[in-house]
């Protein structure tokens, strides 16, 4: 990751995501647009799949955004910005496109990037399509109702996955997206959370220079207040201990080398993360999680680090 | 009100006014409201950096409070302000205090 804003004094002042939108208060997400539109700057289109912020942005006849932006479907977000950036391309070479140097970003949500979206996604990042396609992860279908996905955790509480006598919740494990992205060999591909802003604005910034090389990945943590049971105020606490937890490490990987950005870089040495059950007593949705389930659930994160600590070094 | 014809509407769901949503005030939500003291605010940018409204206003000037002078403050647009809290939570001086609405 290169450096672009060291401090917060140099992060860019104009806000480029208009408020009045219908993002719940204190939404994850709405903090991540509000930083993704700032970081990417006047001079992009953004391609939205359906999901919370493509619903609740776009209540016609209004519109949250002040880029060029489009909409499809929730399954071809990729698909669309590929054609896109192909279009820009050949104008570009037909010198008939006078807007200079126009990104193209997708902003997609779990929904649209694990399951509906991920035959679209890995044409795109397989053509080596210069997009950047931004994940925000809120781990489940929650405009819709709070129906589990591939990214919901094992033991959480959904609408589909409800916790009674004969089901404590849902029964298979988070999908690893970054896994199927890096499988791809990207350029770039990078974990950030909305508590850490300094570093996912540097991220962002370094993903959409790259994309002159090809397609880059971003993966943001985005905590969601209806769908995680908790009090509107403790998003950026809650994500904040998704990182110290190491529940959620912060990583990037760079032509072919894993890095964990600070805090994670300390996290492999399991003694200087915080314990997981101060992340999970905070949300209503892991409420019902019995001693014995979240000591599965740290043996299963323990061997993801094991895994992350091999990946590093490669 | 009026509304164009059919004629004149352009085709598919084209919004052509970038940021329109600022017409929806989303004051009405809030139960309870941000108040920004700022004899105990340190300037570390901190709810201005993570609201999800982006309703912390940055104001540039010269501000002297308790014999310290500063070259930014921080005000609430409290049109948009939905209420959430993320700014108390983080300010790190607990600055910002949550009081009900008047009803």
């Amino acid at each position: 990751m290169k450096v672009y804003y060291k401090t917060l004094r140099d992060l860019p002042r104009e806000e480029l995501f208009a408020p009045g939108h219908r993002m719940c208060a204190g939404c994850g997400a709405a903090i991540a647009m509000r930083w993704i539109t700032k970081t990417i700057g006047p001079n992009a289109v953004i391609v939205n799949a359906t999901g919370c912020v493509e619903v609740t942005t776009t209540p016609y006849p209004e519109t949250a955004w002040m880029h060029p932006y489009i909409h499809v479907a929730f399954e071809n977000s990729a698909a669309v910005a590929s054609g896109v950036e192909a279009a820009i391309k050949t104008l570009k070479k037909k010198g008939r496109w006078d807007a200079g140097d126009s990104k193209v970003v997708v902003i997609a949500g779990d929904g649209g990037t694990y399951d509906i979206g991920l035959q679209s996604l890995s044409g795109m990042l397989e053509r080596r399509h210069g997009v950047l396609y931004i994940l925000y992860d809120n781990e489940a279908y929650m405009n819709t109702g709070i129906q589990r996905s591939g990214s919901t955790p094992k033991y959480a509480w959904t609408t589909t996955t409800p916790v009674g006598t004969a089901l404590r919740g849902k029964v298979q494990w988070k999908k690893d997206i970054m896994g199927i992205v890096m499988a791809h060999r990207v350029p770039y591909a990078a974990t950030a959370s909305v508590a850490y802003i300094l570093d996912m604005v540097n991220k962002i910034k370094t993903a959409l220079d790259y994309t002159e090389e090809g397609p880059t990945f971003l993966h943001i943590f985005a905590p969601c207040v209806p769908g995680w049971r908790y009090p509107e105020n403790k998003t950026v606490e809650i994500a904040r201990l998704a990182v110290e937890t190491g529940y959620f490490p912060l990583y990037e990987w760079d032509h072919g080398k894993l890095k964990l950005n600070p805090p994670s870089n300390n996290h492999l040495d399991k003694s200087k993360r915080k314990p997981l059950k101060e992340y999970l007593k905070l949300q209503g949705r892991f409420a019902h999680l019995t001693e014995q389930e979240i000591a599965e659930i740290e043996k299963e994160l323990d061997a993801y680090w094991e895994y992350l600590g091999k990946l590093t070094q490669l | 009100m009026s509304l164009p014809k059919a004629s004149e509407l352009p085709i598919g769901a084209v919004i052509p006014e970038p940021g329109s949503t600022r017409r929806n005030k989303t004051a009405g939500w809030r139960t309870l409201k941000p108040v920004i003291h700022d004899d105990r605010c340190v300037r570390c940018q901190l709810c201005w950096l993570y609201c999800p409204e982006g309703t912390i206003v940055e104001i540039k000037g010269v501000f002297k409070v308790n014999g310290r002078t500063y070259d930014t403050k921080y005000e609430i647009n409290y049109d948009y302000c939905k209420g959430c809290g993320i700014c108390a939570n983080e300010c790190p001086t607990k600055a910002i205090e949550m009081v009900p609405e008047a009803p």
